[in-house]
């Protein structure tokens, strides 16, 4: 247990946070210069004035039409968003491991903050398998593919709640923990996970069109 | 409401759908669909389809989904799911019978209104992907028969109609003189070289709407604009080409449009009320021959006019009504139903735009109740398509243009 809990912390967290960096940078350079080599056309259109109004508006939670219609959901979508973002930046225990490999820190989260954040992302994923699994419109368009990167998102915090309270094996949940964790930062480039790399351009560029083509709002 | 609407589907005959469909082999889709993904789709494709996170928050935008008690098969990704993903997840490798639904979903389930990208979080853009699935169909030739035909016009004659040569000058010389029995001076100046304004409107005004050109002549001539129409090709601003996924004859169109605005030397282009036209020749047409922006400024016509009565150039004589907002309103309104070339369709998708934009009756209702009389539909699909629900849905509301509102409240020479 002890050397698996060193590989998947020590060789494998490099190779995700590689994979991670990496692959984000690669996905992102690919996007560019595919753009550059087939749709040219998409820089002339790109404002920045447009992008950064369309972006604004929806990383505002209420901020647009939709957001406005759908509360329950935007309530939801946000908080979880947000917890699961900061909550294993800002975690104690993780900055301490910052701190131990090499020297860095920053500031962190008081636990008990943490543990509800953990479980604000954990009932945000168990609100959108129920959404998927229930509302027509959803189910309709779901996939196998939908299922998985919504488990590869929930398993670290899960393991992780099951980590801090100590329950069940410690040193299992642990490695699952960290093995959890290995898995999601790897995946985010190469799964739809990439929305989170993407949805800044793909917004960017219906902002601009809707802006400065249309001079319409996109929200 | 289901029922009935799912017999409808394998009920439509379009002879452009099925014989095309017949002559189909699965080598010939695979070969198109691959060609046509390869070298004239790039990073928006992708990306759209890779972000896509499967939501559904875009299905309440679309008025098809909506009208149809919330059926996932008419939501935009829904559309999306039974066309362009299995194409590209099947490489290419769909059936005949795949195509013909996909024909149909995406010449006549979508009016490509853009509205479910203001509803995506991530601003993907639906319709962009669904003229992908348009220029398949186009290069498997298995378009509906309507608007392929006015495709072949556009091709042949430089408008949407089929007007002659000859029909169309005649067709002017025809409203001038009318005109003439209200205002003796008034002219229809054709070939003006050096004019301030060149007015093109689309083929269906010569062809069924005659008096459009008559009201325009007499809002230009009391207004004392300098103003021309061309004699030969050129006039129609119109294009279903674009809509059929047929760029090329798009470009063709577009660049005659603008040649002739060159040839004319005239400072601006105005046009007459339509919706598409204004897309093609400011936004699809113009990108398509590698303008930006439209090489000439393109006015239209409700621009036109809201500054001819800001410049006092056309006075108001008498109040005409009161406004009232429909709900939802400006860009958030719904569609007419008949734009994105559904309406060209004809007569074999007549229902489908009729059964598919029951909100827009709802609406129109319901600002009725508040008081409406009149529906303001400054774009001829528009008014067409609007025209088929009111009376469809026994609405009892008068369509007009801005240009026929203009023509009756106007101060005009005695």
């Amino acid at each position: 247990m002890h050397s698996f809990y060193n590989f998947v912390s020590g060789p494998l967290a490099w190779i995700a946070f590689i994979l991670f960096f990496g692959g984000s940078t690669y996905r992102i350079v690919r996007m560019l210069m595919l753009v550059n080599e087939k749709e040219k056309f998409i820089f002339t259109y790109m404002s920045w004035r447009y992008s950064l109004r369309s972006i604004f508006h929806w990383i505002i939670p209420f901020a647009t039409v939709n957001w406005r219609r759908q509360p329950v959901l935007t309530v939801v979508t946000f908080a979880f968003h947000i917890c699961l973002m900061a909550t294993p930046i800002f975690l104690l225990s993780h900055v301490v491991l910052w701190d131990e490999a090499f020297s860095i820190s920053w500031w962190t989260l008081p636990d008990a903050m943490a543990d509800v954040m953990t479980v604000i992302v954990i009932l945000g994923a168990v609100y959108f398998l129920v959404r998927r699994l229930t509302l027509p419109e959803v189910k309709f368009v779901t996939s196998g593919s939908d299922f998985v990167i919504l488990a590869i998102v929930a398993a670290p915090f899960v393991t992780g709640f099951f980590a801090y309270h100590q329950w069940l094996s410690y040193p299992l949940i642990m490695c699952l923990h960290v093995l959890a964790g290995d898995i999601m930062l790897a995946a985010i480039p190469f799964t739809r996970l990439s929305h989170m790399l993407f949805s800044p351009f793909t917004r960017a560029y219906m902002g601009s069109e809707f802006g400065k083509v249309r001079h319409a709002r996109d929200w | 409401m289901a029922e009935p609407l799912k017999k409808e589907k394998t009920k439509v005959v379009d002879e452009g759908i099925d014989v095309g469909i017949s002559r189909l082999t699965e080598e010939k889709i695979e070969s198109v669909i691959n060609t046509v993904l390869e070298t004239e789709t790039g990073a928006r494709l992708k990306i759209y389809v890779e972000t896509c996170i499967h939501c559904g928050l875009c299905s309440e935008a679309c008025h098809y989904y909506l009208s149809h008690d919330k059926d996932p098969h008419y939501s935009p990704v829904g559309k999306i799911k039974q066309t362009i993903w299995e194409m590209i997840k099947k490489r290419g490798r769909v059936s005949p019978e795949f195509i013909r639904r996909a024909a149909i979903i995406a010449q006549t389930e979508c009016n490509m209104c853009k509205r479910c990208a203001q509803y995506c979080p991530f601003g993907i853009d639906i319709a962009y992907m669904l003229s992908v699935v348009r220029r398949i169909i186009h290069k498997l030739g298995v378009t509906p028969l309507y608007i392929q035909d006015t495709a072949h016009s556009h091709s042949v004659t430089m408008n949407q109609m089929w007007v002659k040569g000859d029909e169309w000058p005649d067709t002017l010389q025809w409203q001038e003189e009318e005109a003439q029995a209200e205002i003796p001076d008034l002219r229809i100046p054709l070939e003006k070289e050096g004019a301030d304004i060149m007015y093109s409107v689309i083929a269906p005004e010569p062809k069924f709407q005659a008096q459009l050109i008559y009201q325009a002549a007499v809002i230009m001539h009391v207004a004392g604009v300098n103003w021309t129409m061309p004699a030969s090709v050129g006039w129609d601003n119109s294009d279903m080409a674009m809509f059929t996924g047929d760029n090329e004859v798009m470009g063709r169109l577009k660049r005659a449009h603008f040649e002739t605005a060159a040839r004319l030397k005239v400072k601006k282009i105005v046009m007459g009320e339509c919706g598409h036209a204004f897309r093609s020749v400011y936004d699809m047409g113009n990108r398509w021959l590698g303008w930006s922006m439209p090489p000439f400024t393109i006015v239209h016509a409700i621009e036109f006019y809201y500054d001819l009565i800001k410049d006092g150039r056309i006075k108001i004589a008498k109040k005409y009504k009161t406004v009232i907002e429909m709900h939802p309103n400006r860009e958030h309104n719904y569609c007419c139903c008949a734009g994105g070339g559904v309406i060209n369709t004809g007569p074999p998708f007549k229902m489908t735009r009729i059964l598919g934009n029951r909100v827009k009756a709802e609406q129109l209702f319901e600002t009725k109740t508040k008081g409406a009389e009149v529906l303001v539909a400054p774009c001829h699909n528009c008014h067409s398509g609007l025209h088929d629900i009111v009376h469809h849905y026994e609405i009892g509301l008068d369509i007009k243009f801005f240009g026929d509102i203009i023509y009756e409240v106007m101060e005009k020479p005695e």
